[in-house]
């Protein structure tokens, strides 16, 4: 056996005995592993703002475009004639002028205006007691709008109504448009956070091969997964507490249920999501695999899980199959318990739901996962 | 001793064709530092990941310190540290943070300003890893194979791309490893490594040992421990190497692609004059000549006809 030239500069080393050594709890690999990964996010920059800022930026964009307008006044174009100045009149000494502002134009110009969008109603007199209103039925502000402007009109020729009626404006926290806007913000970006979150730093790590170099170690697998399941937990209770209270402050939001019923639906979603992501990354070693085949599940929950709008405009045959959606879940839970006040008994099949999707991705992820 | 790394007849067979290791067969004793030298491609990484349970051979016995994978992986991942050839680990944690993360999967670990004390990383441990240059970086790396006091260290070019004073740095943790009654397999393509810091070796060409033994034996077995490398002009570039072979002291003759000639010889001073006689003999010129310890690389042509790193 050739013996090696002695060390030149090597400290006195200690012998085995001597090691100082730690001993570490079961637990001890998990609070690792997590607070590994939290000051991981702390210090990217981008995660921050895609997790916080973007969020509240689209709430507040989406709030404003969408804000109460005063009254909802109907644009309608009169057809230059002999008869239009007279029209004119009779709309503006209508009760209803409030609601309507007529334009004389010509007819061409009318028209296309209308078909542009630009006028909700083209009215054409045919002479001082007829008309002819051009109106498109599939487009709800033309026939409200053809309602309001006959109503002006015949009252203004004298029209008697035989019902005495009178109105009550309501429009309340709660059921704005802000207020259906929210939840289903929250709960997208419960979605999107834990998906690219928990996708784009296994790809990541599978490239590299950090993956291998843990399991080069006794840690235990499931702590390492379930550890980037909790980090996504955490950073759900600050979305939801930020995007929630940025609803209060801005929009006056109300929220009806208690914070920590909304906080447990947010859990549900945040582990749903989680078990999605893990497994639409377990074998990928590439990140543009991964983010296509994420976008491919995401894509219609986007669509169907009635983020911005309600599902109920899909055909009711559609139904049951979008509310077995984990999003459409998470949101239909989250509006339940922020706007209604709904108890958490009370979401038990959305719950149900949710924690199908994440327990059955979770262990099947769990088969096919590659660490290498 | 006991063995603290045994393999038989392993072999892996990726996707049904490439053979990467064909029947190999390896018995590391205790407190020894073995290395596989060989050349990119030779089936080092293949062997060595599958030592470290990575990789399931396609047949095959292991057994580490007396464990196998089968019954007893997490027993033999506690008593045993890695680094791999490429791990980036996690740029935006510190030093330290890195260190007590690995250490956190131990049941028993050292103490981490100990580890960066042994490993000169003190001063770095606050530290993004981003921020590191190689030799620290291949210096964390090391120290989370470390943190777990392990009983065998597994290193996989643990020196490749690293300048001499950063390699000589890692030589000297290892040793120290060594010391303190460790085992190590490392894989190396630099002979020199090989030559200085391995008590024992094996040699490894498409999947296979081709030689093994200490340094000094393999060496040896070359018949000659210095080597005689010239030029001469009007030397044909045939093949005939006879009229070499024959000069007094010669071993073996081998001829270079570049058109110079070596000569394993055991006593260059009756080599040498006998040579340039024949020069003379022959009306050509000499266009060089040097003499050199033999070494590995030289075992490596010998065996293989190729060089250990052909770029």
């Amino acid at each position: 056996m050739a013996v090696s030239e002695p060390p030149p500069k090597l400290k006195d080393s200690p012998g085995p005995k001597q090691l100082a050594l730690l001993h570490n709890g079961r637990w001890s690999g998990f609070t690792h592993l997590l607070a590994a990964r939290m000051t991981e996010l702390w210090r990217e920059p981008e995660v921050m703002f895609w997790v916080f800022v973007f969020p509240l930026l689209l709430a507040l964009g989406l709030g404003i475009a969408f804000r109460d307008k005063p009254a909802d006044v109907t644009p309608v174009a009169i057809v230059a004639g002999s008869d239009a100045e007279s029209t004119l009149a009779m709309i503006e000494r209508s009760p209803e002028h409030a609601l309507i502002h007529a334009q004389i134009a010509e007819r061409n110009a009318a028209l296309k205006g209308f078909r542009l969008g630009k006028y909700d109603l083209v009215i054409e007199p045919d002479s001082a007691s007829e008309f002819h209103y051009v109106y498109d039925p599939a487009r709800p502000e033309s026939v409200l709008s053809r309602r309001e402007v006959d109503d002006a009109l015949q009252s203004a020729a004298g029209r008697k109504n035989p019902l005495t009626t009178a109105t009550t404006v309501s429009s309340e926290p709660g059921s704005r448009y802000i207020d259906f806007l929210i939840p289903g913000l929250i709960g997208m970006n419960v979605m999107n956070a834990a998906m690219w979150g928990i996708g784009f730093a296994l790809v990541d790590m599978r490239q590299r091969k950090l993956l291998k170099r843990f399991v080069g170690t006794p840690m235990r697998r499931s702590d390492f997964l379930t550890a980037l399941a909790s980090s996504r937990i955490l950073l759900m209770f600050v979305e939801v507490v930020l995007l929630l209270g940025f609803g209060v402050f801005f929009f006056h939001m109300r929220v009806m249920g208690s914070w920590l019923a909304i906080l447990l639906v947010g859990t549900f979603g945040a582990l749903a999501f989680s078990g999605i992501g893990l497994l639409s990354a377990s074998r990928a070693q590439k990140i543009e695999t991964a983010s296509g085949l994420m976008n491919l599940i995401m894509m219609p929950m986007w669509i169907f899980s009635g983020v911005f709008f309600s599902y109920e405009r899909f055909p009711a045959v559609l139904h049951p199959f979008i509310k077995a959606l984990p999003l459409t879940a998470l949101n239909d839970a989250l509006r339940a318990t922020v706007l209604e006040g709904a108890s958490l008994a009370s979401q038990s099949g959305r719950l149900l739901v949710m924690a199908v999707w994440g327990v059955l991705s979770f262990l099947l992820a769990l088969r096919v996962f590659r660490w290498t | 001793m006991p063995l603290a790394i045994q393999c038989r007849d392993l072999r892996k067979t990726y996707d049904g064709k490439v053979e990467a290791v064909r029947g190999l067969n390896l018995e590391i004793e205790s407190g020894e530092c073995f290395g596989l030298l060989g050349p990119n491609g030779a089936g080092k990484t293949t062997t060595i990941e599958i030592l470290e349970g990575l990789l399931p051979p396609s047949s095959g016995q292991v057994t580490i310190l007396g464990k196998t994978w089968e019954s007893d992986a997490r027993e033999l991942r506690e008593s045993m540290g890695i680094s791999l050839q490429e791990t980036r680990l996690a740029e935006k944690l510190t030093v330290r943070e890195t260190i007590d993360l690995f250490a956190s999967f131990y049941r028993e670990p050292r103490l981490s300003d100990d580890v960066l004390d042994e490993l000169q990383l003190t001063e770095k441990s606050n530290a993004w890893v981003g921020k590191l240059s190689g030799g620290q970086r291949q210096r964390l790396a090391v120290a989370t194979a470390l943190v777990g006091n392990p009983k065998v260290l597994f290193l996989d070019e643990p020196t490749t791309g690293l300048d001499p004073q950063s390699r000589r740095q890692l030589w000297d943790i290892v040793r120290g490893f060594q010391k303190r009654g460790g085992t190590v397999l490392l894989t190396t393509h630099y002979m020199e490594e090989a030559e200085r810091l391995c008590d024992r070796l094996a040699i490894i060409d498409h999947g296979e040992v081709i030689a093994a033994g200490t340094p000094a034996e393999l060496i040896a077995r070359l018949g000659g421990h210095h080597v005689v490398e010239f030029a001469a002009s009007g030397e044909q570039n045939d093949d005939s190497t006879d009229q070499w072979k024959h000069l007094p002291g010669v071993e073996s003759v081998h001829r270079e692609n570049d058109g110079l000639v070596c000569l394993h010889v055991r006593e260059p001073h009756l080599t040498v004059p006998a040579l340039l006689d024949l020069i003379v003999k022959q009306n050509s010129q000499l266009l060089h000549l040097s003499t050199r310890q033999a070494s590995l690389e030289d075992v490596f042509v010998r065996l293989t006809g190729r060089h250990l790193r052909e770029d």
